[in-house]
């Protein structure tokens, strides 16, 4: 357990959401998403001048974004029907606001932060299962502070690229381990760690602090490392 | 190998900890969030860096930290790849038909 009293506190249990998809997006958002605009190449025009406009454009436009975005959707509230109508409302959420966006090239970074925040959303109104209790998860050490931890196999997946070449088996079981941890916990995991979100963005989505950020991301990836581990024990490395 | 029994490693790590410039595994696990990010000084850098040389402990963990991060993003991304190459097509519809009602109206 982290010791309290340094800044380490936890301060609030629940992820709040704040309902700011359609806050403009910000220029120095680098995120790696697959390219979507093909329907802009040859036409010289910005996407959301034709998108509506032009039946292509528009069957085009959907095409090239629905597969990133249902892969963001399904991160976030992880059932695959509920991830389906999250894309459904934040593309009509994109389409009614389209006219308004006056970005270029942050099209997509306004469209993620759009989903993301449709699928923060929908994870509220979900009662989780299956959920395991951080607390037990998190390191332990001893009245001197010295670390009581299990030597693991994964300490030596770092060293061997290879053996991260993982079968679906094993990786059905790392999703089923990511999904056991606390949704306030997942969620800071997934926005910071996957979606590559900054912590100020990820604590002005979920209106935690920016300590509390840092200390649920740390706290998460603490907890996964104590789940993975024995899926790799005896693993030939 | 390790000769000593464990209970004097504990007691060896516990006074070790307590010399200048030392710090425990529970305040080096503070750290962590920190280092990774680069958000570290210099000197605190430099005294994590120490920890991590002489505790064995934290060096496994720390690497055992990273390759779930790692993992995690690797399994993620397969699963990411797998949504990119079956979109389903009657989401597809979905979205296009409520895009002609919004239009209509």
């Amino acid at each position: 357990m982290l010791p309290a009293g340094n800044g380490y506190s936890e301060l609030d249990c629940d992820v709040r959401i704040k309902h700011n998809a359609l806050a403009a997006p910000r220029g120095d958002c680098n995120l790696d998403l697959p390219e979507s605009t093909d329907i802009v190449s040859g036409t010289g025009q910005k996407p959301h001048t034709l998108i509506g406009k032009d039946k292509v454009a528009t069957d085009q436009f959907v095409r090239a974004n629905l597969g990133w975005m249902l892969a963001v959707a399904k991160r976030i509230v992880i059932d695959g029907s509920i991830a389906e109508d999250v894309v459904q409302d934040a593309f009509a959420n994109v389409f009614k606001n389209l006219e308004a966006f006056r970005g270029d090239a942050a099209l997509k970074t306004w469209m993620h932060r759009i989903v993301v925040n449709q699928a923060l959303m929908a994870l509220r109104k979900q009662r989780r299962r299956n959920e395991q209790p951080i607390d037990e998860l998190l390191p332990e050490f001893d009245s001197s502070g010295c670390r009581v931890d299990e030597p693991s196999m994964l300490s030596q997946l770092a060293q061997t690229p290879e053996a991260l070449l993982l079968s679906s088996d094993r990786r059905q079981q790392v999703l089923a381990s990511i999904n056991r941890l606390p949704d306030s916990y997942r969620i800071v995991l997934m926005l910071r760690d996957i979606e590559e979100l900054s912590t100020a963005e990820v604590a002005e989505m979920t209106g935690l602090t920016e300590t509390n950020v840092k200390v649920r991301l740390h706290r998460a990836r603490a907890a996964l490392k104590k789940l993975l581990s024995p899926l790799f024990e005896g693993t030939a490395l | 190998m390790n000769i000593m029994p464990s209970s004097v490693r504990q007691r060896i790590r516990s006074i070790m900890f307590k010399l200048p410039l030392m710090i425990t595994c529970a305040e080096f696990e503070e750290f962590i969030i920190a280092y990774l990010d680069g958000s570290l000084g210099n000197r605190q850098r430099r005294i994590f860096e120490f920890h991590l040389a002489v505790c064995r402990e934290c060096r496994n963990y720390l690497a055992a930290y990273r390759s779930a991060m790692t993992v995690t993003r690797d399994v993620l991304d397969a699963e990411t790849a797998n949504t990119l190459e079956d979109v389903p097509e009657d989401l597809v519809s979905a979205v296009l038909a409520a895009r002609t009602t919004q239009d209509r109206k």
